[in-house]
């Protein structure tokens, strides 16, 4: 405990420092409060959200949003991963259009997703969904590629057949790079989910950003900031936590082959 | 030695394989002929290069070989065949797998019971000095272990035959002295016939009833020496004069090869 103290102990000070020195400059240079409000008005801002506004339950619907496209576009992902690399005719027919759909900004194509799935959460459940679909999948394809002849020379000698190849080499092969994929994405579908309530919702931390923002209650629009990063930095240690547990051997890996 | 009565576990016939990459063709194997009785231990011992892993592919039948033949028990080798075990330069775990499921991969893979093939890789991991280390995972051991374990994997499904490509090379010297103790210990017990692959002539001589020595690319057979000494051997038995005189003489026929300017 007292070494996880003063393991902390740094970073938590300079970030009392840069609260201080922001909320003095604020005040000592009267900085209008819709350029840059105080950190005081912030935390104001929060609690108030909290209280009146709100604020957990459009958390939890761009979270339950966020999640819900991750976990689609992420299992999308390995599926069309698994079958370009178990019949490589399927990754000449399919990746081109993979890619295609890679260099369309989600951006420019969140309009249309709203107008054929509506206001509501599917739109931006798809949108998310095809956010994290891409980094995931190209982690799939290099992971399950990424085997050592050597293991492939012991199935083969054993007689392995292609499926179960996949199941006792491949596929445990390719986790640590899955998780890479998935920790990109779980960080992209806050953003797409965002963008699709920026396009078109009446629910949700990017709903809610947007009118904070025509309201010019930029205090507001920084306390969601806030929310939105507190949503963002869980995810992202719930992730961390499952690959520790679950790829506990890719610390190991580079010295074990060494 | 080869006492009679046993049958011809391994027979290669004028054995040949090129390499084709564009126009190029490297000749690895030239009319390699072998026969390996049941039970016996034979050392093929050559320089870098003489294509003693290329044989050692084909004998499992990951390549099929350009010309001639094998036959493993009256069988012509034409793909992966479940009555080899395989022992590769390095032990190749799988680090997501215990020790012990590691050792039962090739139960899984040929769909053997697995709760009577848990009690065998135990039995093994025991022969093998690796008893009470069945729930480690393969990163925890050291490097001897971490090949003992592969030489329990190479045996849990009851193949007669086991191949061993320089299966100590990446040991130091004492573990490898330790190891070669214990693979003849593990052979007797486990009546296997080894084809084992090594660049150690001391190593060949210590372990083999043959010993094979080949030539440079194209690999072929220069001589095969027989080593009548007794079993168990010991590690005393290496100071005795015939052990000497022996690895004299393969030492002699390896630099007698002709290699190009020292013709």
């Amino acid at each position: 405990m007292t070494a996880w103290l003063r393991r902390a102990a740094l970073p938590l000070a300079t970030f009392v420092v840069f609260i201080a020195v922001w909320e003095a400059i604020v005040r000592v240079f009267e900085v209008p409060p819709y350029l840059v409000p105080a950190p005081s008005a912030v935390a104001e801002a929060f609690v108030i959200g909290f209280a009146r506004a709100n604020y957990l339950g459009h958390a939890a619907i761009t979270a339950f949003q966020a999640v819900s496209g991750f976990v689609a576009g992420s299992l999308l992902g390995l599926a069309i991963g698994i079958l370009v690399v178990v019949f490589p005719t399927a990754e000449r027919i399919v990746y081109p259009y993979v890619v295609a759909l890679q260099t369309v900004p989600k951006v420019a194509v969140a309009p249309l997703i709203i107008v054929w799935f509506g206001f509501g959460m599917e739109s931006k459940i798809v949108i998310v969904a095809l956010v994290s679909l891409f980094p995931v999948l190209v982690n799939v394809i290099a992971g399950l590629k990424a085997v050592d002849q050597d293991r492939l020379d012991l199935m083969s000698a054993l007689g392995a057949s292609r499926w179960q190849i996949l199941r006792y080499l491949r596929l445990p092969n390719a986790l640590p790079f899955i998780f890479a994929g998935l920790n990109t994405a779980i960080v992209f579908s806050v953003i797409g989910a965002i963008v699709g309530e920026f396009v078109g919702a009446n629910k949700g931390i990017g709903f809610l950003i947007l009118q904070a923002n025509f309201a010019l209650d930029i205090a507001a629009a920084f306390a969601l900031f806030v929310v939105l990063s507190i949503m963002g930095v869980t995810l992202h240690a719930t992730l961390q936590w499952a690959q520790r547990k679950i790829v506990f051997w890719a610390r190991a890996e580079e010295h074990f082959r060494a | 030695m080869q006492p009679a009565g046993r049958g011809a576990a391994l027979s290669i016939r004028g054995l040949g394989m090129v390499y084709r990459r564009g126009d190029s063709a490297v000749e690895a194997l030239a009319g390699f002929d072998l026969e390996v009785a049941d039970r016996e231990f034979v050392a093929i011992v050559g320089p870098s290069g003489c294509g003693k892993s290329t044989l050692l592919k084909l004998v499992t039948g990951l390549r099929p070989p350009t010309s001639g033949s094998i036959t493993l028990y009256g069988r012509p080798v034409t793909g992966p065949r479940s009555d080899v075990g395989i022992v590769f330069q390095t032990p190749v775990l799988f680090p997501w797998r215990t020790v012990l499921d590691n050792v039962l991969l090739p139960a899984d893979v040929l769909h053997l019971p697995r709760a009577e093939y848990t009690a065998k890789a135990k039995e093994l991991l025991e022969l093998v000095g690796l008893g009470g280390f069945e729930r480690n995972y393969p990163q925890e051991l050291s490097g001897g272990m971490q090949q003992r374990a592969a030489i329990a994997r190479a045996l849990v499904h009851d193949a007669p035959l086991l191949l061993m490509d320089e299966p100590f090379g990446a040991l130091d010297a004492m573990t490898r002295e330790g190891m070669n103790l214990e693979l003849q210990r593990i052979w007797a017990a486990s009546r296997k016939t080894v084809l084992f692959i090594t660049h150690s002539i001391a190593e060949a001589v210590f372990l083999a009833d043959r010993i094979v020595v080949m030539s440079p690319r194209p690999g072929r057979i220069i001589e095969i020496i027989e080593n009548p000494a007794p079993r168990l051997r010991s590690m005393e038995d290496t100071l005795a004069p015939e052990f000497g005189r022996m690895v004299h003489h393969v030492r002699g026929l390896l630099g007698g090869v002709p290699t190009g300017a020292a013709l």
